[in-house]
C-alpha cells in the first residue's frame, strides 16, 4: 500500500481546516490537507450570503469568496492539498486509511488535526420519507452549487440561522417559501435574517410543527399543527398548506466518527450539538498529538471555526518545534481574545459557557489520567 | 402574537425607539441619513468599517449595537449594501414638500428600472402604497447587492422598508 507521510495531516478543508493548514505551514511545518469534496471550503462554498462576524473574520464578504481567498493562501503556502480524498479510518496508533485518486493509501503524520465539520439533524414525521423532504443544507447545495431549484413551494422547518438563511436563498433562487415552521415560541436565529423573510411576505408559524405530509408521488400537502406548552400537537388546530418541498433545518451535530475511532474522550453538551470531543486550550484531545477544530468540536460558526483552526495549527507547529514557546503563546493569546469577542452577546454567551464546560471536562480527564499513571 | 423581533422578525415600536442606530426626526427632515434597525446583540460589525465618515460605532465589543452619529452621516449609502443583515435604509424626508425617499438593499432579480412604479412594502411585507423608483444603484463596492431608491409620501417614510418582489422573467432564471 502506498504511504503518504507528513508532519501534520489536516482532515477536512472547511474554514477550520484551511486555517489550521495555513498557520502550521506558515510556521514551517510540512502539511497535507485532505478533503473528500472536489472543491475545498467545506460549508463556505455554498454560502452566497455576506457573512456575519467582524471585519477581521471577513464579515460582509460572501462565504464562497472567503473560501476562495483562504484556499489561494493555502495553495501559495506550499501545503499539499488532496481533494476528492477521504480519510475513512484511524487506528489506535494514529495511522489513517486514505482513499485518494481511487487508491487506498496509508496516511502517517506526527500530528493530526481533525476539522471534519458537522452534519444535519433529521426529524421524522408521517410522510417524511416522501420525495421532496430534504435537509436545508441539501437544498442550499442544490440552489447555490448545482443551480437546481428543489421545488416551487417550500415549507421550512426550523427558524435558526440555517433555516432563515436557506429560506432567503430559496426566495432569491425563485422558489416561494410558504411557511417557516418553528416548534419553539420564538425565532431561533438572528432577527435581521428573519426580517428579510418578513419583508418578503413569508409567514412564520412559531409554536407549530409539521404533523404530516402527503401526496401521491411526493410531497403535495403539508399539515401543520399548533403545539401546547409541552410540545404536544393541539387536536383540531391543524391546517394544510400546498407545498412540494419540505426543508429540515433542525440543527447540526458534530461529525465525530474519526474522533471516536481514535479513542478520544467525549462529553454530551446539547448547546454544542450533542457529543463533542474534549479538548484543551491548544485544541488537543485526550489522545496526544490529535487536535480538533471547527464545528466538529461543537457547532458554532465559520468565524470561530477559523480561529479554532488557527489555534490548532499554531499548537501543532509548536509541538513540533517550529514555534518557540514565546511566539506561540503570543499568537494563541491573540486568537483566544478574538474567540472570546465572538462568543459574547445574546447568542454567543451560551456557547462561551458551553465551551468552558467542555474545557473543564478536559481538565478533569487530564487529571484522572495523571492519577492512573 | 407577542410583539418584538424574536417573536415576529420585526423590531417593535419600543425596540426601535430604544435603538441607537435610528437618527432623530430632525436629522431625517434635514436630508439623507442612515436608519439602522439592528436591535439584537449579535456578533457583527461590517457597517462600522463600511462607513468612511466614522458615523457608525460598535467598538471593541463586537456584539454591541451599532450607534449612529447623525451629524457625521452623509447618507452616502455604502453601509446599506454592506450590512449582511440588510438592516439599514437611507431615509430622506427633505426630498420634496410632500415626499420622502427610502433607499433599501434589494437582492432579488429582476431589478426594477428607474421611473418604474412598484409596490412599496412594510417591514411585514404588506403593500403600503405605490412608489416611483428614483434610482437603482449597483456598484462594485456593493459586492453584488443592489440599492433601490423609491419615493413615497412622507407620511409613509417610517413604514416603507422595501418593495414587492417582481415576477421572474425567463432570462433571470
Ligand atoms: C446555511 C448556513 C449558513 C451559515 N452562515 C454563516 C455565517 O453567516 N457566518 C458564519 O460565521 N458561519 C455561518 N455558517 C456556519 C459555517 O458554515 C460553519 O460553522 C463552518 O463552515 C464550520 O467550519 P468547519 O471547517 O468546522 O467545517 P465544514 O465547513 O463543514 O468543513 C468540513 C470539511 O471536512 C470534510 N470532511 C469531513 N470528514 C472528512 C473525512 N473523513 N475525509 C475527508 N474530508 C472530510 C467535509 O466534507 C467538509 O468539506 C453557516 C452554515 C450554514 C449551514
Ligand atoms: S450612509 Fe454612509 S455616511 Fe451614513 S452611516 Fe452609512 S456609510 Fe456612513
Ligand atoms: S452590519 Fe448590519 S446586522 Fe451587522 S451590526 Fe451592522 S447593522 Fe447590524
Amino acid at each position: 500500500m502506498r504511504k503518504i507521510t507528513a508532519e501534520i495531516a489536516v482532515v477536512g478543508a472547511g474554514p477550520a481546516g484551511l486555517c489550521a493548514a495555513l498557520e502550521a505551514r506558515l510556521a514551517g511545518a510540512d502539511v497535507v490537507l485532505i478533503d473528500e469534496n472536489r472543491l475545498p471550503g467545506g460549508q463556505l462554498f455554498k454560502q452566497i450570503h455576506k457573512f456575519f462576524g467582524s471585519k477581521e473574520h471577513r464579515a460582509g464578504v460572501r462565504g464562497f469568496a472567503i473560501g476562495q481567498e483562504l484556499l489561494a493562501q493555502v495553495s501559495d503556502s506550499g501545503a499539499r492539498v488532496l481533494l476528492d480524498s477521504l480519510v475513512y479510518g484511524i487506528q489506535p496508533d494514529k495511522s489513517m486509511g486514505l482513499l485518494t485518486a481511487g487508491e487506498n493509501c496509508l496516511l502517517l503524520a506526527e500530528k493530526i488535526i481533525i476539522a471534519s465539520g458537522a452534519k444535519e439533524n433529521y426529524t421524522p414525521f408521517p410522510g417524511s420519507t416522501l420525495p421532496g423532504v430534504m435537509g436545508a443544507g441539501a437544498a442550499q447545495t442544490m440552489i447555490n452549487v448545482n443551480r437546481v431549484l428543489p421545488g416551487a413551494r417550500v415549507v421550512m422547518v426550523g427558524s435558526g440561522n440555517v433555516g432563515l438563511i436557506v429560506s432567503y436563498q430559496l426566495l432569491q433562487a425563485g422558489a416561494e417559501v410558504v411557511a417557516v415552521v418553528e416548534g419553539a415560541p420564538r425565532i431561533g436565529g438572528y432577527g435581521v435574517h428573519a426580517g428579510k423573510l418578513r419583508r418578503a411576505g413569508v409567514p412564520f408559524y412559531l409554536g407549530h410543527t409539521i404533523s404530516r405530509a402527503y401526496g401521491d408521488d411526493g410531497v403535495r400537502h403539508v399539515e401543520i399543527a399548533r403545539l401546547d406548552e409541552r410540545w404536544n400537537p393541539v387536536p383540531g388546530s391543524e391546517f394544510t398548506l400546498d407545498a412540494d418541498t419540505i426543508c429540515l433545518a433542525v440543527g447540526l451535530n458534530p461529525m465525530t466518527e474519526l474522533v471516536w475511532m481514535a479513542g478520544c474522550q467525549f462529553d454530551y453538551i446539547p448547546a454544542l450539538g450533542g457529543h463533542v470531543p474534549l479538548h484543551d486550550r491548544n485544541m488537543e484531545t485526550t489522545v496526544r498529538g490529535l487536535y480538533v477544530a471547527g464545528d466538529v468540536t461543537g457547532v458554532e460558526e465559520a468565524s470561530s471555526a477559523m480561529e479554532e483552526g488557527k489555534l490548532a495549527g499554531v499548537a501543532a507547529a509548536e509541538a513540533l518545534g517550529y514555534l518557540d514557546a514565546r511566539a506561540a503563546k503570543e499568537k494563541k493569546a491573540e486568537i483566544e481574545a478574538r474567540l472570546n469577542r465572538l462568543r459574547s452577546g445574546l447568542f454567543g454567551e451560551k456557547r462561551r459557557e458551553a465551551k468552558e464546560t467542555q474545557l473543564a471536562a478536559m481538565q478533569r480527564a487530564r487529571e484522572s489520567e495523571k492519577e492512573v499513571v | 402574537m407577542p410583539e418584538g423581533v424574536v417573536y415576529t422578525g420585526i423590531p417593535s415600536r419600543e425596540e426601535l425607539a430604544a435603538c441607537p442606530g435610528i437618527p432623530t426626526e430632525a436629522r431625517m427632515a434635514r436630508g439623507r441619513v442612515a436608519v439602522i434597525e439592528c436591535v439584537q446583540e449579535i456578533p457583527c460589525n461590517p457597517c462600522e468599517s463600511a462607513c468612511r465618515f466614522g458615523a457608525i460605532e460598535i467598538g471593541e465589543q463586537l456584539t454591541a449595537l451599532p450607534r449612529l452619529d447623525g451629524e457625521k452621516c452623509t447618507g452616502c449609502g455604502l453601509c446599506v449594501a454592506l450590512c449582511p443583515g440588510l438592516a439599514i435604509t437611507i431615509v430622506d424626508k427633505s426630498f420634496s414638500a410632500t415626499e420622502s425617499t427610502v433607499d433599501f438593499p434589494f437582492e432579488y432579480l429582476p431589478l426594477p428600472g428607474e421611473g418604474d412604479t412598484v409596490d412599496a412594502c412594510s417591514r411585514a411585507g404588506e403593500t403600503v402604497c405605490p412608489a416611483r423608483v428614483v434610482a437603482v444603484k449597483k456598484s462594485p463596492a456593493y459586492a453584488g447587492t443592489a440599492v433601490v431608491s423609491i419615493r413615497v409620501p412622507t407620511a409613509f417614510a417610517d413604514e416603507v422598508r422595501t418593495m414587492r418582489r417582481l415576477p421572474r422573467r425567463e432570462e433571470d432564471i
